[in-house]
């Protein structure tokens, strides 16, 4: 039998003998999830995209630092035409690809490139296509195929996409992750090799880390790309550490195994704050946290009902106990006023449980009545609590006479059968993703998604439809906030949802990190990281 | 011996085939389809999604992809992920080896403490150290792994900086993976310290991972020890004047240790299969995460092959058992 005690003799000795390394040229990121893949255009989770977008891929165009707006990249200019319908780029010249062994790439970034990486996902008859057992779900669900004629190869430098309509947000759509330009030699060779499924395991780009190796669920390493046009980064190792509890994520930034933390909680933030070898990050986000209200169910079908529950909700007691005090902002429109053409005429619904009875049995809704809450069991940033907020909501309804049911459904479950409309209410949130307010009307309140499901009030007002629509389409700035102005105004008197809040984006650094900033889109880069 | 092992090899069969039913009937029954998870809230055209479904081989009835995967057992092939397109086999062979470091480390933390702690709260009955001892184990055991490990990191990583607080090593480290057990692989990269910083991640998750089968296998052999302590043959080994050290290890503990071996071999069946919670905690990259994960996306492939690699293993290891019962104790091998 084995003796314990030279085994307790050695505890003291490994515990008290090792240090964390430190060094000042490589990150460890905490981040939430492992990667899907590394072929990005496949998945749709944000952290893939972190590990991919911004680190080993780059687009056309790209959001700046920190902000929605849009920037140059591997194109280095546009021009639009007049009529809105054709986007003519030129190109980066001297922009190589990252080597990785085994391929040899020849030539330098051009036009064949942005071909590649677009027709791949448009064309039905791209050899690529079918190599996506997943289907290319972003682009599908932006709508690209439908949206673009066709792309002109103009010369090695310059090319140009034709839409069959004009579409204001096309630009901040080439932004996105699933616009990210690939190597079209690397995945020639690839095929050649009898390899192609590589693609999604070792991706190439021209970004400004090379990746180097994923261990999976535990961590993605990259280092610098020594070459990169914009400069290479100050870093020579990046390396996330695939970290999914939060409060894992906390104890590892403390102890300083970890250098940025992404996803705190909010409710942690207060106590984080008091720590002096931390910076807390605070931004306003993209994100909408709503309760879709099904219009197509009676009594909710009546916009007196509907605004009823607006009043019965106390929303500033859901914001608390939700966010924590200062974490998050009430709703009041569909998305958040970080984004242009908010109404600024329009007054939150007060909380009046008085008034909501009131309108309650003017609609005829008998004391009593029956509806179902639906929600999720695990929270997310739009919905850190989801059972909290079920309980307060159906305590807020049984005050006005409402005898709510709650219902908790695992997330594909939930999302399947709320898409097929059977709630009567249900949590929801959005993220916005490319900066543009038609990225939150479009997919969650025109009659089209309102047809096809993803419209969560089965909620289809012609006007509203008709207003956002022609806002799509046209480009000027002031005249598109118009448009909004006036259909936000038409959601907020028909109340389709209860607007719930716009959540506060929170991160984590250690004091000696510089350079680091949140996107209010949710991505997180470090190309400009620098440690003290 | 031979027939009882015939016998048991002839159940493996139905065994493996009920497994394959369940899983594929049981992930099917869940609401929601791979793409329809994937895309979440966001919109999906029906052409697509039924385009997607076909490309995954989901659009052929029931029978038919059951049968299908079944002809694919036969060839040896697990499958590719839907979610990473990797194999089945490569992604459960990446994670093992992390389960299995860990639930070694557990049951040998386990197996020694709790047999050695048994052992002498049934020498000492009722003295203050049994009573503390068997206090200590009930808490052990209906303590909340969660937060038992979040205390200890809290405590033991951030509060006095003795061991890191998650992963498998300090990831400063570049360490190559050959065997994908971080113990060899440290030791082969030549890279000072990482084999002692391997070990330093190690303790904490295998102490939590531990506590309950540590509680187990020490009420355990208490209650076998006071048993078998109470025997004829222990007086009469007394009686010939035999080492008290000898007594109790050779003539007691080795029949004490036989329901002790059957509560050790369904504990590592429980951590063979995945020790969600640990490895959540400690971010430890092992199957138990990786099965969870793909439950929630439908990833068809993995959650049945997964499942059943990992029914195989725990089978393996309780006929293990039961043949390690007739090396303990030859009365069982000739009784059966």
């Amino acid at each position: 039998m084995l003796h314990p005690l030279p085994l307790l003799a050695l505890l003291p000795a490994l515990l008290l003998g090792g240090q964390a390394l430190a060094a000042r040229d490589s990150l460890v990121v905490c981040t939430e999830a492992s990667p899907e893949g590394f072929d990005l255009v496949q998945y749709t989770a944000a952290t893939t995209a972190d590990a991919t977008a911004e680190t080993v891929y780059e687009r056309l165009v790209q959001f700046a630092p920190g902000s929605t707006r849009i920037v140059p990249a591997l194109a280095e200019s546009w021009e639009i035409s007049a009529d809105g319908r054709s986007y003519t780029f030129n190109l980066r010249r001297g922009v190589r690809f990252h080597q990785v062994p085994g391929f040899t790439l020849s030539r330098e970034f051009n036009a064949d490139d942005v071909l590649w990486s677009f027709q791949r996902q448009l064309d039905p008859e791209h050899p690529w296509h079918r190599l996506s057992p997943r289907g290319f779900p972003y682009a599908e669900a932006m709508g690209m195929a439908e949206l673009i004629e066709r792309i002109d190869r103009l010369d090695e430098h310059r090319v140009r996409f034709v839409l069959r309509h004009p579409e204001a947000p096309f630009l901040a759509n080439l932004a996105m992750g699933f616009a990210s330009i690939y190597s079209a030699e690397y995945a020639a060779q690839l095929l050649a090799a009898g390899k192609p499924a590589q693609l999604n395991s070792l991706p190439v780009g021209t970004g400004p880390f090379v990746f180097q190796r994923y261990a999976k669920d535990a961590q993605v390493r990259f280092v610098a790309n020594p070459d990169y046009w914009a400069g290479a980064p100050r870093l020579r190792r990046l390396i996330f550490s695939i970290t999914p509890d939060p409060n894992v994520r906390v104890q590892k930034i403390k102890a300083g195994d970890c250098q940025i933390a992404v996803y705190p909680r909010p409710t942690d933030i207060s106590r984080l704050r008091e720590d002096p070898n931390l910076r807390v990050l605070e931004l306003d986000s993209l994100l909408v946290a709503y309760l879709a209200i099904n219009t197509r169910h009676p009594p909710l079908d009546d916009v007196r009902v509907r605004q009823a529950l607006n009043l019965a909700f106390d929303k500033a007691s859901y914001l608390r106990a939700q966010y924590g005090e200062g974490n998050a902002r009430p709703a009041l429109a569909p998305y958040p006023p970080t984004l242009w053409g908010q109404n600024p005429e329009l007054k939150a619904w007060p909380h009046d449980p008085q008034r909501a009875r009131a309108l309650l049995r003017k609609a005829g809704v008998p004391e009593g009545q029956k509806l179902s809450i639906w929600t999720r069991p695990g929270g997310g940033p739009t919905n850190p609590n989801p059972g909290i907020g079920a309980q307060m909501l159906q305590a807020d309804l049984r005050a006005v006479g409402i005898d709510a049911e709650i219902r908790v459904y695992e997330w594909g479950e939930l999302i399947k059968r709320a898409k097929a409309g059977e709630h009567d209410l249900v949590f929801m949130g959005w993220a916005g993703d490319n900066g543009d307010p038609d990225n939150f009307l479009t997919p969650n309140l025109s009659c089209a998604a309102a047809a096809s499901g993803e419209n969560l009030a089965g909620w289809c007002h012609e006007r509203f439809d008709q207003l956002i629509r022609e806002a799509r389409r046209i480009s000027e700035p002031e005249r598109r906030a118009a448009l909004y102005r006036e259909a936000l105004a038409i959601f907020h008197a028909q109340a389709p949802w209860i607007p719930l809040a716009y959540p506060k984006q929170f991160g984590l650094t250690r004091s000696n990190v510089r350079g680091f900033q949140l996107s209010p889109l949710g991505s997180n880069n470090f190309a400009r990281v620098e440690l003290d | 011996m031979l027939a009882f092992l015939l016998r048991r090899l002839g159940l493996l069969l139905p065994t493996f085939f009920g497994v394959t039913l369940l899983t594929f009937a049981l992930i099917r029954l869940i609401p929601g389809d791979p793409v329809e998870v994937m895309m979440g809230e966001r919109h999906l055209d029906p052409q697509a999604h039924a385009e997607a479904m076909q490309r995954l081989g989901l659009d052929q009835p029931l029978h038919r992809q059951y049968l299908a995967y079944l002809g694919q057992l036969m060839r040896g092939d697990l499958g590719q992920s839907f979610r990473s397109g990797e194999s089945v086999w490569a992604e459960f062979t990446t994670l093992f080896p992390a389960t299995l470091e860990l639930a070694c480390a557990a049951l040998l933390l386990a197996g020694v403490l709790g047999v050695l702690a048994g052992v002498i709260a049934a020498l000492k009955r009722d003295s203050w150290f049994d009573r503390v001892l068997m206090g200590l184990s009930l808490t052990g055991y209906s303590m909340p792994i969660f937060w038992w490990g979040l205390m200890l990191q809290i405590l033991v990583s951030v509060g006095l900086g003795w061991t890191p607080v998650s992963g498998r090593i300090d990831l400063l480290y570049d360490i190559e993976p050959h065997t994908g057990f971080m113990l060899v692989d440290s030791l082969l990269s030549e890279e000072d310290g990482a084999f002692l910083d391997a070990l330093r991640h190690l303790i904490l998750p295998a102490i939590v991972l531990g506590t309950i089968p540590l509680a187990v296998i020490a009420r355990m052999t208490r209650s076998a020890m006071l048993e078998v302590l109470r025997e004829d043959y222990i007086r009469t080994a007394r009686a010939k004047g035999l080492s008290p050290a000898r007594v109790v290890f050779v003539h007691g503990l080795r029949n004490a240790l036989i329901p002790v071996l059957t509560v050790f071999g369904l504990q590592v069946g429980t951590l063979l299969s995945g020790a969600v919670l640990t490895e959540t905690i400690f971010s430890w990259p092992g199957i138990g995460k990786w099965l969870i994960e793909s439950i929630a996306a439908r990833d068809y492939p993995v959650v049945q092959n997964g499942i059943l690699l990992i029914a195989a293993l725990v089978i393996l290891v309780n006929f293990t058992v039961d043949l390690l019962y007739g090396l303990v104790n030859p009365r069982i091998r000739h009784a059966r």
